[in-house]
Formats: structure tokens, sequence, C-alpha cells
């Protein structure tokens, strides 16, 4: 990720000695001074030797109680550690994925490893896009290294392995190691060593490739690379061989010697991981896992570097572009839901309205009835009237016949009953 | 978020105390790029002194300074070399400003030079805010050395009013140019009358960091004391004490360019290439760049806000930071909204449901009062069919009677009559 430099410049030959040739020293001594950072991912199923491998890594002794296997879930815990060595300062971040692997259902495994990889770019984005930022002295919490710890069965990756890298290939530079490797012997070491790697190949799971572009390393880096995955054993326990105490596994048939070349490959993951290209893992995190990051969040939140025309947008124009567009956003927003307010007003009055007119109809309704039972009533009433009125006329009638009859008859008896009666 | 980190102390040999090592070897292999920028009168042996700053013929016959050619105003013109040294590649970019003081009316000279500064750093900003980034040319001016007249009576009105605009956009390093002209006494004169100058007018001149080392300290405060440094340029070699030294010539003697006592071209040398080179481009990185572009981005986002957010205070958010809280804010405003909409659409609707009920019940109301007093007068008219009913049930049965008693009568009558009753 060089520049190019030279473009338009011509060289031109020195009569001297002019000093520039201390601007490496100059700025070593500058990070020196401020320090390094680095953050390790240690990714594998619960006892595998993770702790015990960094603990040897780092001829030290970090937290951590060895995990049982009933997690619920995958968690990540990190440590940080503030280490020296001569006048190098190094803040160490170790990176431990609890309860990996123990669960019955695994889809979701990998998740939470994503999520906290994802953070860590997305807290360092925050701070690059602050108005005020401190980018010069911010802890990177990025994750510059992932440890990929692959169980030593001898015969080939398991599927939670390959989909687990799979999804990490593009945000995390990984190594792939092949733990306890002392329960496997030479000739099946390299089976399964080759076995990994075509089937790492087969489904395009892109691991770490120690750079070979600068010449000074080139040619170890190439052979390491060659030995990847590397078989490791982790041991802080040490072992008298010969007249030197040396860190090792003593079993009853004979003693693995964790830096014996010949017996595994810690030193070379030591050398390549700690002692040549630390600094590559943390450039290549920055430039290329983390960019990618930046990219496609930018892109998601819709954000471009050209204009339809194709030409390049300003950063002015582009955060204007993007506040119209987030507010024009806002308004329409706004405007459907006043809208969907005056559609429900219209509707609730058109319910209301109806139901008014039921009501009127239903009283219509009995307003009728009741007419119809009133005009009932009135036709009875007039029939009775007319039955009163007709026996008013039959009793005077009759009345008149009788006192016709009495005028007639005479009969005092007649009228003495008649009497009597009123 | 304050990392809480642990010291560790390593039982052994780890070796990221190659990480020096391991960062010297990439920055060579990257090379260095670095931008000094040349401010003063003609004729004050600015070209003379890069020639000599850098052992090359920058300017030569074929590209010749800025002197040798005519403005009449203030130009701002690049000149790009690659020079190699002991491995190291350096792109040195030289910008003149040629025309600077030299008119009549000087008002404003230093607006062009303000303005490349400020193009050169939007130039950085627009490529860092990229959603792609690349390679990111660092063309910043790093330094800015400005040639003081050796009239050997204080700063000139231009002197002071350049320096104080362009101090908190660039690393300024005043130079008194020609030394040559002055006496030793002189100079201390005049060195004193300018530092005393700037102070008085708070002009921030490019200051050397401390450091933790002593030895540095002591240099550096030696270095203070002979500021501003008086220097001299020689593109001519000549032969002293069978030594070949750059000089000029005069007629009582030589003076050397390399000389400590003759001027302080070795202090300056020694400080801008050899010791602070780096410094100068991390300054210009963390402050000065940093500084424009807060100013920058808090414009972005004031253009768009209303003026009474953030009166003033450069918020620590990113544009972007600041576009989420206004969503929020809405989001939060509409809530409100839409729960003050839904409360006076449902008290509405109560008020329309209750006039409704009110409305029902009253209706009711009136049905049954109507039906009530249908009732009532249909009772009324069974009780007065029933009365009638009886009265005329009791008269016709007393009109039988009547009749009965009439026949009876009738019958004795007749009988009587007839003689048979005595």
């Amino acid at each position: 990720f060089c520049v190019t430099l030279g473009e338009g410049a011509r060289a031109v030959p020195l009569a001297g000695h002019v000093g520039f040739d201390s601007m490496p020293d100059q700025l070593v001594n500058k990070s020196v001074n401020h320090g390094f950072c680095f953050n390790i991912l240690c990714v594998g199923e619960t006892g595998l030797g993770k702790s015990t491998l960094m603990d040897t890594l780092f001829n030290t002794k970090f937290e951590g109680e060895p995990t049982q296997h009933n997690q619920p879930g995958v968690t990540l815990k990190s440590n940080t550690y503030e280490l020296q060595e001569s006048n190098v300062r190094l803040k160490l971040t170790v990176v431990n994925t609890v309860g990996f692997g123990d669960q019955i259902n695994k889809e979701d495994s990998y998740k939470s490893i994503v999520e906290f990889i994802d953070a860590q770019f997305e807290a360092y984005l925050q701070e690059e896009l602050k108005i005020k930022r401190t980018l010069h002295s911010y802890h990177d919490t990025r994750i510059h290294a992932c440890l990929y710890f692959i169980a030593p069965t001898g015969h080939s990756l398991k599927s939670l392995d390959l989909v687990t890298m799979k999804k990490l290939d593009s945000k995390v530079n990984i190594i792939p190691i092949v733990a306890k490797s002392d329960a496997i012997s030479k000739s099946e070491l390299a089976k399964f060593k080759i076995k990994i790697t075509s089937e790492l190949v087969s489904n395009g799971v892109q691991i770490y490739q120690f750079p070979t572009d600068d010449e000074s390393v080139a040619e170890i880096n190439s052979t390491m690379n060659s030995h990847l995955p590397f078989a490791v054993v982790g041991s802080t326990e040490e072992v008298k061989i010969g007249n030197k105490m040396v860190k090792a596994r003593q079993y009853p048939w004979g003693t693995v010697q964790v830096e014996n070349e010949n017996h595994c490959d810690f030193v070379k993951l030591r050398e390549m991981l700690i002692r040549v290209n630390m600094e590559d893992l943390r450039e290549q995190t920055h430039t290329r896992h983390y960019e990618l990051y930046r990219r496609c969040k930018l892109e998601e939140m819709g954000f471009k570097d050209t204009d339809p025309d194709s030409k390049p947008f300003s950063l002015q124009e582009t955060y204007e572009a993007k506040r119209n567009e987030f507010m024009g956003e806002l308004q329409k927003k706004e405007e459907e839901m006043r809208q969907m307010f005056v559609q429900r007003v219209k509707e609730k009055e058109a319910e209301l309205k109806e139901a008014e007119k039921e009501l009127h109809e239903k009283f219509d309704r009995l307003k009728k009835l009741h007419q119809d039972e009133k005009k009932k009533v009135e036709d009875k009433r007039k029939s009775l009237d007319d039955e009163l009125n007709m026996f008013k006329q039959k009793k005077t009638a009759a009345e008149l016949l009788q006192n016709q009859a009495q005028q007639a008859g005479g009969s005092t008896t007649l009228k003495r009953d008649k009497e009597r009666k009123k | 978020m304050a990392v809480q980190t642990q010291q560790k102390n390593l039982e052994g040999y780890v070796g990221f105390a190659s990480l020096p090592n391991q960062v010297y070897r990439k920055s060579v292999k990257r090379g260095f790029e670095f931008t000094l920028m040349v401010v003063g009168e003609s004729g004050l042996g600015k070209s003379t002194l890069i020639n000599s700053l850098f052992l090359t013929d920058l300017y030569s016959a074929e590209y010749p300074g800025p002197s040798h050619r005519i403005k009449k105003t203030v130009q701002v013109e690049q000149s790009k070399v690659l020079i190699k040294e002991g491995g190291v590649q350096l792109l040195l970019t030289i910008v003149d400003t040629p025309g600077f003081g030299d008119a009549v009316d000087n008002s404003n000279c230093w607006q062009p030079i303000i303005d490349h500064i400020d193009s050169k750093f939007e130039d950085y900003l627009n490529s860092e805010s990229r959603v792609n980034r690349r390679q990111m040319p660092d063309s910043r001016i790093h330094c800015c050395l400005y040639f003081i007249a050796p009239s050997g009576h204080g700063l000139k009105p231009l002197d002071i009013e350049f320096m104080k605009r362009l101090h908190e956009k660039v690393n300024v390093i005043p130079l008194i140019a020609k030394a040559d002209t002055l006496t030793p006494e002189e100079c201390h004169q005049f060195k004193k009358q300018i530092m005393c100058e700037i102070q008085e007018h708070k002009i921030k001149i490019y200051e050397f960091p401390e450091t933790d080392d002593e030895e540095e300290n002591r240099l550096v405060k030696k270095i203070k004391d002979k500021l501003p440094l008086a220097v001299v340029g020689s593109n001519t070699i000549i032969e002293v004490n069978s030594k070949r030294v750059r000089g000029r010539q005069y007629p009582w003697g030589v003076a050397e360019v390399e000389n400590g006592d003759h001027c302080d071209f070795t202090i300056l040398r020694d400080m801008l290439i050899r010791t602070h080179m780096q410094d100068l481009k991390d300054m210009t990185n963390n402050v000065h760049y940093e500084n424009y572009r807060s100013r920058k981005l808090a414009a972005v986002t004031y253009n768009g806000v209303d003026n009474n957010r953030a009166k003033g205070q450069l918020s620590t958010k990113s544009p972007l930071a600041q576009m989420e809280e206004e969503r929020r804010e809405h989001v939060t405003k509409m809530k409100k909204m839409e729960m003050e909409m839904e409360q006076v659409f449902e008290m509405k609707v109560k008020e329309k449901v209750q006039k409704l009920k009110d409305s029902e019940a009253e209706l009711q109301r009136r049905h049954e009062q109507m039906k009530k007093n249908l009732e009532a007068q249909h009772r009324e008219l069974e009780e007065k069919r029933r009365v009638f009913e009886d009265e005329r049930a009791n008269w016709e049965a007393q009109q039988r009677m009547e009749q009965q008693k009439m026949e009876a009568s009738r019958t004795l009558e007749k009988n009587k009559k007839k003689g048979k009753i005595f």
C-alpha cells in the first residue's frame, strides 16, 4: 500500500550527505515513545489450550479460569495488558471466545464473534468521523490477528470451523493453527495439514499470508506460508532437558518440547506472529479489513464518491446532499402521517354518520309503528264511540218507547219499579 | 471508554522488541514525503538556501529559481524532486512564493499562500472522506521557512502580518536571511528584537517538542536560545585550508555555510532534516490539519442547522452523528405529534359517540313515553269499553227484565181484560 512516489518528480543527485536517511529512525523513535498496540482474538472450542498458548507465547500468566462446557452461547472476553521488553512498550489485548462449540445448535456461534469485530471497527469509524477527534491518542481495539484453533482430530475441518472462518476471513487476518498437536503423529499431521489447506482453498476461505513483497523478509515468510497451518503445543510448565529448563509437556513415553522445531511449530508461530509480521498484521487490519468495513458502512448509509454525472463529490456537497435527502425523507414521513390521520378522521366521520343514519332510521321505523298503533287505538276508540253512540241512541229510543208505553199503560208499579231501579 | 489494563512481567524473551525494526523496515519500503514552503521577498537567497540544505541543484540553469522570473502578483509554485540517501527515498516538494512582498502595495499578498495551504488541506480532507480510499498522497505543507531581511532593526509590518495569519495553519520557522551581512553583535541584537516582537504579537512559531531525554532537552534549549536562526546559503564550493566547503567568497574572507561560528545553517539543517522532519509532519497532521478539519466540518453541519443550536461550541460529534441525532429528535417529535393527534382524535370521537348515544337515549325516552302514553290510552279505552259493556249489559238485562215485566203485565192485562182475573 505504498504511495507511488516520484509522480511528476525528477530524480536529482546529491552532492553530499544531507541527512534525511535518519527519517526511519525519527519515525521509529516517535513510535517507540508512543508505544505499540496489538490485539489478538483466539477462536476455538473450549479446552483446545487457547489460554495456555497465549501464556506460552508471551511468557507470562494471563487472566482467566478454565471455562466449563455449559455456556448457553458464545461470549467474548477481552483483557488488556501492558507489557514491556527492553524499551518497547506493548499494549496487548487478548480476546477469548468463551463457549465456542459447546452448544447443541451452533448455527449462530459465529455471530457474536462477527459482532465483536464489527463493534471495534465501528468504534474506530466513529472516532474517525468526529468533528473534534484525537486519532493520535486513540486506543485501537480492532482485532489485528485471529488465531483459529483447529481440533486435532487428524481428519478434516469441522463444518463449524469452515462456516466460522468463511464469515471471518473478510474481517480479520486469520492464522489457522492445529491445537494440542502432540496428539497427532508426524505422518498424520502432514496429511492433516494438506487436508485442511485444500478444504480452505476449495471453500474459498482467505487466510492471512505472510507478506513476501519486502525482500528482507520475503524468503522466510514464503517458507513459513508453506507450513501453515501451524501445529502448536503450549505449555507453561518447565522440564529439565540436559542442563536447561525448557517449556515442555511430560508424558510417560517422552517429553514434548514446545520450542523444539522437530516437535511442533510453536517457534514458527512466534516468529511469524510476533517477531516478523506483527506490524504487518496491524497494517493489513487498518488498510484492508477496516477500509472494507468502512466502505460498506458508508455505502449502506447512501454515501457515494461520484454524483450521477461521474464528477467527484466534495465533502461539503456529499454531506449537504445527504442532509437534504434525509430532511426530505423526514418531511415525507411527517406528511404521510398527517395524511393518514386525515384519512382516519374521514373514515371515522363516515362511520359515525352511518351510525347516526341508522339510529334515525330505527326511530323512524319505531315512530311509524307507533303511528300505526296510535291509529289502531284511534280506530278502536272510534268504534267504541260509535257503539256508545248507538247504545245511547238505542237507550234513548227505548226510553222513549217506555215513556210512551207508560203513558199508555200508566202502570204505577212500573213507575215504582223504575224508580226503585233508579 | 477507558480500558482497564494490567501490568504483566515477562518471564523470558518474547520478541516484540523487534517491533521498531518492523516499523523501520516498512517505512523504508514505503518511502517518505516532505513539503517545504519558502516565503520571503526576492533576493533574500531562498533558492540558494534550498540548494545548500539539500546539497542539490534544485534550482539550476535548467530549472531556474523563482527570483529569476519576474512576477507581477504572488504566485505559488511547486517543484518536486526525488532524492535518495542510504536506501531511504524522499519525495521532496518545495513550494515557492515568487512575488511575495515585492509589490508596492503588498496588502493581502499572503492570501494566495493561505489559499494554497487550505487547498492542500481540503484535498487531503476530501481524499480522507471518500468512500473508496486508496492512496492518500500527502501534499500538505509541513513547514514554512519565512525569510526576514537582515535590516538589523526589527520585524517589518509585513513580516508580523504574515506570521500572525499563518502561524495557526502551518509550522512557521522564521529565518534571518543573508546573515553574513550582520556582525555577531548586530545579529544577537536583531534576534532578541525579533523574538521580543514575536512574543508581543503572540505569534506561535514552531516549537521543539519536549522529550524525556535530558541530553536532548539540553540541545533543544541551546537551539531555542539562538532563534530565529540566521542563515547563509551558497551554490559554490570554495577551498578553505585545503578543505572544500560551501561558502561565499569576499575580499576579506570566506563566509562558510557549514561553520557554526559563521551562521546557524547547520543548526537549521540538523533540525529541519535530521531530527525534526518527522515531528514537523506530525504537527501538521495532528494539529494544523485537525484544526482545519474541525472548522470545515463544523461549518458543514452549521449550514443545515438552526442557528439556535450548538451556539459557538464545536461538537465532538461527526456530521453523521449529528444527522443521526437530528433524526432521533425528529422521530421523537413525530411520535409526540402522533400521540397528540391521536388524543385529539380520540376525544373528538368520544364526543361524537357520546352525542350519538345521548341522541339515541333521548329518542328512546321519547319513544318509551309515547308508548306508555299509548298504552295508557289503550287501557283507558279498555276500561271505558268495559264500563260501557257493563252498562250496556246491565241496561240490556234491565230492558229484558222490563220487557218480561211488561210481557207479564201485558199478559195480565190481557187476562184481566179477558175477565179471567178477579
